[in-house]
């Protein structure tokens, strides 16, 4: 209950006009950053970060977090509308926003986006108000072990859940862990993969990689098979929008299980990337819609937003509490927080009672405004897609290959993104898929890492990933999920024949 | 033959100085060398990504000077972590003789050409300041290790070699260098474990994960205050001077040396450089001399310094010279004994 009267303190605080102004300008220069793919939240935010030197740490930390919010919403639009994720995370939206966005439906994809984006950050501050102290205690007992555990489980939900042909999983799971291992080794501190060219010791960042794949690689399919995207039907009214949002409600199952997926990888070292993909997995897998996931399926669309931004907003707490960044954003916010004079950590709950509980106000408040920010944006994208592919096209060209510079501003980046947009390219004409790829490329580097420190400190013995019962149950959980193909083809095939059918059988 | 080499670099320099300061000295154009001033914006180039131990003493030093209003010019960080740093250095090799880009750093500029490929040299490099010393602190779980002082530490990593764990942040970097020194400064033989940051390690002995690990105060001031570690002590030559009781009663004063506790590594610390290119003209070099130890006095700096608890020691010229070449050798020893050097330089 304490909690909640410290919430209601910190509403107090958040509440103000001046903080008011602070989330919308926020939040619409986070839209901005956040379209444009590249520049990404935690390039936005860091360009930010010397406005806030003059500003009180309250206003400063809202501003920031709600450009991360605004960011987050921005992401999904791109990824939607031209298959370009705006950021990491909203990968997943891809899957079949896009194909929804082609069929005409781009409103209503974009809606469903939103709508239960909003409803995931929800959760996930709700869930911050309400267990702020035990999740600070719960995370300090994830060790080496628990952290590769919890990536176990991403990637053991995604194989075991993925369509398609087992052996092209396969293929892709490991070249992506390949891509992921380019660059400085933590562990031995040595290039890997490098080949001596001196701009890959740092790695191929992430993003490069997925703006090749999916903005380049969908341009050169386009123009193959020729301009298939019926963005004339969009139809701009309101009332598509508010229909899409009542239509929310029916998904209950869906937000509900994302959210609850995305808490917990936001809580736990997964982060938002590996929450919509383990979501998507999840719904693809649970859902009696499963089979049409890929094809523009809204609930295709409503597992990776939800459990995305519910993951993205619980992912703040461990910063706050433990001093850890969640993400690339949560490092450049604690940097400010820094410099602001607070040190987080345990002791910031007690010594800036004011400040954390304005900062968490402040997430509630901040998510409605970006919420009702960013439907209204929603006419403005749909108008662009009318444009014909002439247009559109270089359009996406000119945004992909600026977004892959202004990741770290290396003209190398650009010919790395355009390498990858022909991988993307061959995948898909080969039909092979391309999320476990990414997967692979986001988590084999963190799930490598975490498991030769694990081995370091066991002296090599494997048995430390079950002696703990957090870690044993964690890794359970992930060899009952690695083998639930393998179980339901051995008990239920019969039944499940006609389904997995429809699944392997791709255009 | 490093040290006098750099020696006659230095006075060659300031001979060329003086002598051009003379010959213009009638026309009264001396005035001159101490009224150079950036007219357009100037990048404060860090060899870190954004939310590290030099991306925050750089943005602290762009804070200090654009909130005082000691420059002009509007002041841009630009982050270069690439090849460990080395992209920031590099940066400096392709923009010779540029007064619009200063780079922010810490012993990485001189260690990183030891140990790995790297593609730039010294002579690339024209040294303006360093202004703070970070120090290491040894720290342990007291709850989960049992490991209270210095000496306990000691103890059990006698009698269990190998065995106990010493976390820090990366590899073959301040970390694990201080770990090796520690070994053979005490005799024993540890298991060291990098993860991605010095907070990262933090937690994983705040969690009872690790038995110990070696970091800046800052990152672990907060779990010390939560009762979830302990420092056992601090790698300097001489104790820390700020009396204030964080924890338990006990002050950064109250920390003992390890020279004290019985490990003989004194002043492992950590230099906050700030460099130039090669070729920027001598004025531009003395004004952000003068302007790095302007940043130094204001309240905002101090504060940094503080909350670090940091040494405070600002050194330019021939000074900073002298403790570059010394800094480079100790390095090239550590190096060589830990077998980290580059093949080819061996």
């Amino acid at each position: 209950m304490g909690n909640f009267g410290q919430l209601m303190d910190g509403f107090v605080v958040a509440l103000t006009m001046h903080h008011v102004m602070i989330m919308v300008i926020g939040v619409l220069l986070g839209l901005v950053v956040g379209v444009l793919p590249g520049l990404g939240a935690p390039n936005g935010v860091s360009l930010l970060l010397p406005l806030t030197f003059t500003m009180d740490p309250i206003a400063a930390i809202i501003l920031l977090t709600s450009m991360y919010w605004g960011a987050l919403f921005g992401g999904s639009t791109t990824s939607i509308l031209f298959n370009i994720p705006g950021e990491p995370s909203s990968v997943a939206t891809t899957f079949d926003g896009h194909p929804m966005a082609k069929q005409g439906e781009a409103v209503r994809a974009l809606t469903l986006a939103f709508g239960s984006a909003g409803f995931g950050a929800m959760v996930g501050v709700v869930v911050i108000t309400l267990l702020s102290g035990w999740v600070a205690n719960f995370a300090l007992q994830f060790g080496s072990p628990e952290y590769f555990a919890v990536y176990f489980m991403a990637f053991a939900s995604f194989i075991g859940m993925a369509g398609g042909s087992p052996f092209k999983t396969l293929v892709c799971i490991m070249l992506g862990l390949a891509v992921g291992t380019v660059g400085m080794d933590t562990i031995s501190g040595e290039g890997r993969l490098t080949f001596g060219i001196t701009q890959l010791t740092n790695g191929i960042s992430f993003l490069i990689v997925v703006i090749g794949l999916f903005g380049i690689g969908e341009l050169l399919l386009t123009i193959d098979e020729g301009y298939k995207f019926e963005g004339v039907k969009a139809k701009l009214s309101l009332r598509v929008i508010l229909r899409t949002l009542a239509e929310l409600p029916r998904y209950w199952v869906t937000l509900l299980r994302s959210a609850l997926i995305g808490c917990w990888m936001g809580i736990t070292p997964g982060g938002p990337t590996a929450a919509s993909f383990m979501s998507y997995a999840l719904g693809r897998r649970f859902s009696r819609r499963g089979k049409y996931f890929g094809k523009g399926e809204p609930e295709g669309i409503v597992a990776p937003e939800t459990a995305d931004h519910s993951a993205g907003s619980c992912a703040l707490l461990p910063m706050l509490a433990l001093g850890v960044p969640g993400s690339a954003t949560a490092a450049v916010m604690m940097g400010g927080l820094m410099i602001w004079g607070l040190s987080p950590g345990p002791m910031l709950f007690t010594t800036r009672p004011d400040f954390v509980w304005g900062l968490i106000a402040s997430m509630y408040l901040g998510n409605v405004i970006a919420v009702v920010l960013v439907l209204a944006t929603v006419p403005i994208f749909a108008w662009i897609l009318r444009a014909p592919f002439t247009v559109v096209g270089p359009l996406i060209a000119i945004i992909c290959l600026i977004g892959a510079y202004t990741v770290s501003n290396h003209i190398f980046d650009i010919w790395v993104a355009l390498a990858f947009g022909l991988v993307g390219y061959v995948f898909k004409k080969l039909d092979y898929p391309l999320a476990p790829f990414v997967l692979a490329v986001v988590l084999g580097d963190k799930a490598e890492d975490a498991f030769r420190q694990s081995m370091l400190s066991s002296g090599g013995s494997l048995s430390v990933f079950f002696e703990g019962s957090l870690v044993a149950t964690m890794m359970g959980i992930g060899i009952l999920l690695l083998s639930l193909p393998l179980l339901t083809a051995l008990f239920g095939g019969l039944f499940r024949r006609g389904a997995e059918e429809g699944q392997t059988s791709r255009p | 033959m490093k040290i006098t080499s750099l020696r006659n670099g230095a006075s060659l320099r300031t001979g060329v100085l003086t002598a051009s300061a003379l010959a213009v000295g009638l026309t009264g154009a001396t005035a001159a060398l101490a009224e150079w001033k950036p007219n357009r914006p100037v990048e404060l180039v860090v060899s870190a990504g954004p939310g590290g131990g030099s991306d925050i003493f750089t943005r602290v030093v762009q804070a200090a000077l654009t909130k005082n209003k000691l420059v002009e010019t509007p002041l841009i960080v630009v982050n270069k972590p690439g090849g460990s740093g080395s992209e920031a250095f590099n940066y400096a090799e392709d923009n010779v003789g540029s007064p619009y880009k200063v780079y922010f750093g810490t012993q990485d500029a001189y260690v990183l050409p030891l140990g790995t490929k790297v593609n730039y040299a010294m002579k690339d490099l024209t040294p303006v300041a360093s202004m703070v010393f970070d120090v290491f602190i040894l720290w342990s779980n007291p709850k989960a290790s049992g490991i209270n002082t210095a000496q306990e530490f000691v103890a059990k990593a006698k009698e269990n070699p190998g065995k106990v764990r010493v976390a820090g942040a990366k590899a073959k970097d301040a970390d694990e260098t201080v770990v090796t020194l520690m070994e053979r400064a005490a005799g024993i033989d540890l298991a060291y474990i990098p993860y991605k940051s010095g907070s990262e390690a933090a937690i994983q002995v705040a969690g009872g994960h690790i038995e110990a690990n070696t970091n800046n105060p800052s990152e672990s001031l907060e779990q010390w205050k939560a009762g979830n570690q302990k420092p056992l002590c601090v790698f300097t030559s001489a104790r820390l001077t700020d009396k204030t009781v964080v924890a338990d009663g006990m002050s950064w004063a109250d920390i003992p040396t390890c020279v004290e506790a019985g490990i003989d590594v004194k002043d492992f610390v950590q230099p906050r450089t700030v460099w130039m290119a090669a070729d920027v003209p001598p004025e531009a070099v003395a004004y952000y001399t003068e302007l790095m130890k302007k940043a130094m006095e204001t309240p905002e700096f101090k504060d940094y310094t503080t909350r670090n608890v940091q040494i405070t020691k600002f050194m330019a010229g021939d000074e900073l010279k002298t403790f570059l070449a010394e800094q480079t050798k100790n390095y090239e020893k550590i190096y060589a004994d830990n077998n980290w050097l580059l093949p080819a330089s061996q």
